[in-house]
């Protein structure tokens, strides 16, 4: 069964090779964190990710778009029905009257996350001709994935002497050509978390992470939990089936 | 009771079917019978796990067409909404994005099991030709299913990929703006590719229909290469291979629920999340993982036309293969020489997927470029001279002799033409 060997071999080497091929195009590397939600088991922090909620509320909400995101999806992170109507009816949502006419509503929990601005035109207009990216899949269009995210949150830091940063353009060690047209969005004591948590940069940034990894992928716990009990089903599956097919073939071997 | 089929059925509404139809004697005699090597090794599922692969392609993708909107400005977030409004379409999406993948997979195994035991040889030509028209079929659907998300990687694959065509001289551009159905790759690109890609897979099961009818014809191979000469060297398709195929299946199952389940996103490339935007460029390009063997020989010649011409002609060369080789012994177990550069066949593959996936530059450039001349000395040169020079291993006399070690005994009874208990029975139920 030498052939066997060999394919099983080439077979786990091909499998590596996509995920390098991705990797060529990243040249920083991104340190990595360990984070609730990672893993077969993960699942996240809760607390964590209401916290990230109100950073991204606070801060991340004034210029970004999180168009795929309804205000129900914050049941995913352990808020209340009462507590998400209540979040939803704090903002005001444009829409068309019984009237026809252009009309402004509070917000429902069946509403998408309020945008800052109307359209990409106006947002171009608003910010210096810069687009700011809409953050609902940030974490999954991102090849370093939620360690990218947090590294570029943390990454703000003073060029080096021999750097010439562009007009209207910050230096981060985390951004590909370390210019990146957004000021650092975060700094010490930026918001104040109810839970007393000391809102530092660091934990901020992890926890605005948390909660974008949740907005990115709002099936992630039920997807793992079903996975668990497939695959311990298809184990089973495998194991009657191979002592099936034994005894089937036990009288021609 | 002229005119009609002689059914052995005993159910007899089955019969009364079977008389006027006679599918379950169809099946009795393809699926249940059918006489089949019995020496298979477990490469030997690759097929059965193919058709029940385009199944659940074809299956998921019915269900992901309900939901999903092919027009440009709506095509990325009614993906979204699959993912989050849709009842389980995050499971319907990955289980399809992921099995696209899984189909390569399984079928790269296959052909790689065909090239080692010599499947493509006479009188398996036609069988392995419909093979390659598969194989065409599947990279054209797996091609512009990638473009339906409308993500970065999806626009610029797409115009990538078509652009290939605007080499051919004078009618190139032609074809160009004709496949995109304007000057870019736009809203009617969308349109069209949505359009085959629903319509493919059913050509796919057409083709996949051949394919088996002809290996019903010549019957399988096996990994001795020699042909079935009596019935000991035989055994009835069930139970034995209808079980040892579901033990395949639930390994094969188990791999791909791991891949749905715990890691969806792996073998997909993240650029894909960012929507479509004509204006920025991702930093490299890249291809599903699948389609990396070629995009490197694509990108081995500086020359445009020629890369297209040897991208095309990498499977041309198979279409070609039953003549190529030269050599009468199929199975690589018995000629000492092939069966070492088959291994160097696979290593040009991977070397060519590892560097398809790099930036052309470097050494990337050179080891795809000597990766890809291999590959074609491999099927225009070594083998048509391989087949005339190598000295082939004595084969054995029988599979049954070689597999039993002795003159067509079995371990339960005597010499039979079909052991106890190895006919199948008569399919009563259906």
């Amino acid at each position: 069964m030498n052939f066997v060997r060999v394919v099983a071999a080439a077979a786990l080497l091909a499998f590596a090779v996509p995920a390098s091929a991705n990797a060529a195009a990243e040249e920083i590397k991104f340190p990595p964190q360990n984070w609730s939600f990672s893993g077969p088991f993960g699942t996240f922090d809760r607390a964590s990710a209401q916290r990230g909620f109100q950073v991204y509320s606070e801060v991340c909400a004034a210029c970004h778009t999180v168009k795929q995101a309804y205000y129900r999806d914050l049941k995913g992170i352990g808020l209340e029905p009462k507590e998400i109507e209540a979040i939803a009816a704090a903002v005001t949502i444009a829409d068309i009257g019984d009237d026809g006419q252009p009309m402004e509503r509070p917000g429902r929990p069946s509403d998408r996350f309020r945008s800052p601005f109307p359209n990409e035109r106006a947002a171009r207009a608003a910010y210096n001709g810069a687009y700011p990216a809409d953050l609902s899949v940030i974490v999954k269009a991102r090849a370093g994935g939620a360690d990218q995210l947090y590294s570029l949150l943390v990454g703000y830091d003073k060029p080096p002497a021999d750097m010439k940063i562009g007009d209207g353009l910050y230096y981060n060690k985390y951004f590909t050509g370390h210019q990146i047209a957004m000021p650092a969005p975060l700094s010490d004591g930026q918001v104040e978390y109810a839970d007393g948590t000391r809102a530092s940069v660091e934990q901020m940034s992890r926890d605005v992470t948390t909660f974008f990894a949740y907005i990115a992928e709002p099936e992630s716990e039920v997807r793992k939990r079903l996975g668990v009990k497939v695959v311990l089903f298809l184990l089973f599956m495998t194991g009657i089936t191979y002592a099936v097919k034994r005894r089937v073939w036990a009288d021609v071997h | 009771m002229a005119g009609l089929h002689k059914s052995e059925i005993s159910n007899p509404v089955l019969n009364w079917i079977d008389s006027r139809l006679p599918i379950f004697t169809m099946i009795q005699k393809e699926y249940g019978v059918f006489p089949t090597p019995r020496n298979f090794n477990y490469f030997w599922n690759f097929g059965a796990l193919a058709m029940i692969n385009l199944v659940i392609m074809i299956a998921t993708g019915i269900f992901l067409a309900m939901n999903y909107t092919p027009h440009a400005t709506m095509a990325f977030d009614s993906v979204e909404r699959i993912m989050r409004d849709v009842n389980n379409g995050w499971l319907l999406r990955y289980v399809h994005a992921n099995g696209a993948s899984m189909f390569f997979i399984v079928v790269y195994i296959h052909m790689l099991r065909s090239l080692y035991y010599g499947s493509y040889k006479a009188p398996r030509e036609l069988l392995w030709i419909l093979g390659v028209i598969i194989l065409l079929l599947m990279m054209a659907t797996a091609f512009m299913g990638y473009v339906l998300p409308w993500g970065q990687m999806s626009y610029w694959g797409a115009t990538v990929i078509t652009n290939l065509f605007s080499a051919f001289p004078i009618v190139g551009e032609s074809i160009v703006t004709w496949l995109w159905g304007g000057y870019s790759v736009d809203n009617a690109t969308l349109n069209r590719f949505f359009s085959l890609h629903y319509l493919l897979p059913f050509v796919l099961v057409g083709v996949v229909f051949l394919h088996v009818a002809a290996l019903h014809v010549t019957g399988s191979n096996n990994p001795l290469g020699i042909d079935v000469k009596t019935p000991q060297d035989t055994l009835p398709f069930h139970p034995y291979y209808t079980m040892k195929d579901s033990v395949g299946i639930c390994v094969y199952l188990l791999v791909f629920a791991i891949l749905v389940f715990f890691a969806p996103n792996y073998l997909g490339h993240s650029d894909n999340y960012i929507p479509a935007n004509p204006l920025v460029t991702p930093a490299h390009i890249v291809p599903e993982w699948y389609f990396l063997p070629f995009y490197a020989i694509l990108r081995s010649v500086p020359d445009k036309l020629g890369g297209v011409l040897l991208m095309f002609g990498s499977i041309g060369v198979l279409a070609v293969l039953p003549w190529l080789d030269t050599s009468p012994v199929r199975s690589a177990s018995f000629r000492p020489v092939y069966r070492i550069l088959f291994w160097v066949l696979v290593l040009a593959c991977v070397v060519l997927g590892i560097a398809g996936g790099k930036p052309a530059e470097g050494v990337w450039v050179w080891l795809s470029r000597v990766a890809t001349a291999y590959y074609f000395l491999h099927f225009l040169v070594i083998l048509p001279i391989l087949g005339k020079f190598e000295r082939p291993l004595p084969l054995p006399e029988s599979i049954s002799r070689a597999v039993l070690g002795r003159d067509g005994g079995f371990g339960g009874g005597g010499g039979g033409l079909m052991p106890g208990g190895a006919v199948a029975k008569p399919m009563e139920k259906a």
